[in-house]
């Protein structure tokens, strides 16, 4: 098959080529042959012949008489074109958007004037609408956006009414800014929390959640929460031997029955005590004054199994939540605040 | 009759014809077009506009080669819902430094002209790496090689030349510095981090933004485009009412 297609190839680059030159070149020399030319040019002209004048002034087409209507006064072989006249309904339409776009020139922004332009006297200009119709909706929703904006938490979870304007508000929110990291059904993934649980790294009554929302976690804002776990192993502040050890313990603390597969776990717990025990307390339950979460239950940012912590351990976590302060408004905030409280005694 | 005279006699010389035709078609384009050059309020005033830093240019032209202009806008219209949605609709000055620009118009994914700092670097990451392992309901590809592949610097310097030609206003010293300063703004603690704040100003952004300090990716570059997206200037951030057209 190549060796066709090569040759094929071949052929039209070298016969091929010089068939379609001299192909080219002989045709060319006919054409302008000087004993051809009365020929060609009489084929040339031959329809145009009785076309290519001007028309006299005083022309007067032939008026068709099967249709009564003019023909162009061309002929071409003993046939003549009509010259039909364009509909009326065509012109009536064509003056109504006439006068419909000098009605528009006068009454909006039309016409460029050098530096500027035509305003229109209805004075319509887009920005304007919007900001108007983002107007008239806050006042449609001032009905309870006021209520949301000034009651308590409590008095706002009570009133049934309010709960059903936040669950449907919240869920466009939550889906439009928080979803993305923490999943439409809130229960977050790797690396970003489960928001359904009772378990909250920087506080989980109403106004922590709030302020979270408000500052974010590691974020650009000047009040930011700051968590910084660091990498114990990699930036060298424990040798791999203590990193393994109390990784073993900090797994023992959520998997009791374990403890008697691992016989680091003891040797851990003094390791834990003299590095960990300032953000994660004595207990080992976490401080949300410092964001640092509570290491005795099941539920894990990133990770609980022994893999998992020995990431953590060794090379530390950031994790960074923006903030959402000028993002999205107090009553936004508000709202999304009362929808995760919402999510988490719907589902716990 | 007497009207179509003219066009009568027109119509039966090509040329003549050819250049009425011009004549009235240029109409339309002179009077859409050419006040556009001298009409003042066609782009705002923002004497904040900073540049995009010589990695962000290299992210924005990851962004073209990769052809995420396809699926995402970047352009937020006039219009309530999508002022709701994204946030103040973007102003001409916004892409002023844009050559090309990349207001798109198709969103398979959403609006991008506000995403800048709306989601962590993180989420960005594991997003490119792989939409599905965040959003699990996403059409979009995964982007997994920008994460491994090393980014071209050599040819920064020419790109920031190129984008000086079309008028946006890089030093000679930026254009020296441009691979430099590309090193220097994905790792903080390098000495390198200094000389991007010095020229492109104190609020860039400057952070290991694939997680790694030490290496110089593609997932750098379009991550820290994707930070800097609608964070050039606050002007779209004045209040509404006050940025009318009639100032």
């Amino acid at each position: 098959m190549s060796v066709e297609h090569d040759l094929l190839v071949a052929i039209s680059k070298t016969f091929g080529l010089f068939f379609l030159i001299a192909l080219s070149i002989a045709v060319l020399i006919y054409t302008f042959w000087p004993s051809n030319k009365e020929r060609f040019d009489r084929a040339a002209q031959s329809i145009l012949r009785d076309d290519d004048r001007p028309m006299p002034v005083d022309h007067q087409p032939d008026r068709d008489s099967y249709t009564g209507y003019l023909t162009t006064g061309h002929e071409w072989n003993g046939i003549k074109e009509l010259n039909t006249p364009v509909p009326r309904v065509v012109y009536f339409f064509l003056t109504l958007a006439f006068l419909f776009s000098v009605g528009y020139w006068i009454l909006m922004p039309a016409w460029p004037l050098g530096v500027t332009y035509t305003k229109g006297l209805l004075g319509n200009d887009q920005r304007r609408i919007v900001a108007a119709s983002l107007r008239d909706a806050a006042g449609d929703r001032s009905s309870w956006t006021k209520k949301i904006e000034t009651e308590s938490y409590a008095t706002i979870q009570s009133d049934r009414g309010l709960m059903e304007i936040v669950r449907e508000t919240g869920h466009t929110l939550f889906d439009n800014n928080c979803a993305v990291c923490h999943g439409l059904d809130a229960k977050g993934g790797p690396g970003f929390p489960n928001l359904t649980t009772s378990s909250w790294l920087w506080g989980g009554k109403p106004e922590d959640i709030f302020n979270t929302i408000r500052v974010g976690i590691n974020s650009a804002h000047k009040d930011t929460h700051v968590s910084q776990m660091p990498a114990f192993g990699r930036d060298q502040m424990l040798p791999r031997a203590d990193v393994l050890k109390v990784v073993a313990f900090v797994y023992s603390l959520s998997n009791p029955g374990a403890k008697d597969l691992d016989p680091n776990a003891e040797a851990g717990r003094k390791i834990f005590a003299a590095n960990c025990v300032a953000c994660h307390g004595e207990d080992a339950r976490g401080n949300p004054e410092v964001g640092a979460p509570n290491l005795t239950d099941k539920l894990w940012i990133y990770g609980g199994d022994l893999e998992s912590i020995d990431t953590t351990v060794w090379g530390g976590r950031q994790g960074h939540m923006p903030t959402w302060e000028n993002r999205l408004s107090d009553l936004d905030r508000k709202i999304l605040t009362l929808y995760v409280l919402d999510k988490r005694t719907a589902t716990p | 009759m007497s009207i179509f005279g003219f066009h009568y006699r027109l119509e039966r010389k090509a040329i003549g014809l050819v250049l009425g035709i011009i004549v009235v078609a240029s109409i339309g384009g002179l009077v859409e077009i050419a006040p556009l050059f001298t009409i003042h309020q066609t782009v705002e005033d923002a004497p904040d506009m900073r540049l995009y830093t010589p990695l962000e240019l290299a992210g924005r032209n990851i962004y073209i080669r990769e052809g995420c202009y396809a699926c995402h806008s970047q352009m937020i219209r006039t219009l309530r819902d999508e002022v709701d949605r994204y946030g103040p609709y973007s102003l001409a000055v916004e892409s002023k430094y844009d050559h090309p620009m990349l207001w798109g118009s198709k969103r398979t994914g959403p609006d991008l002209a506000r995403i800048g700092e709306k989601y962590s670097d993180q989420w960005h990451v594991a997003h490119l790496n792989n939409p599905r392992d965040v959003v699990p309901v996403s059409v979009m590809p995964a982007y997994g090689w920008l994460l491994t592949t090393e980014l071209r610097t050599d040819d920064l310097p020419l790109h920031l030349k190129a984008q000086r030609a079309v008028g946006v206003p890089y030093t000679d010293d930026m254009i020296a510095n441009a691979a430099l300063d590309a090193y220097g703004q994905t790792n903080p603690d390098s000495p390198q981090a200094e000389g991007v704040t010095k020229r492109y100003g104190k609020a860039t952004t400057v952070r290991a933004f694939d997680g790694q300090p030490n290496r110089l990716t593609e997932m750098d570059a379009l991550v820290a485009y994707l930070q800097i997206l609608g964070r050039l200037t606050d002007a779209a951030h004045t209040p509404i009412a006050e940025a009318g057209a009639n100032k």
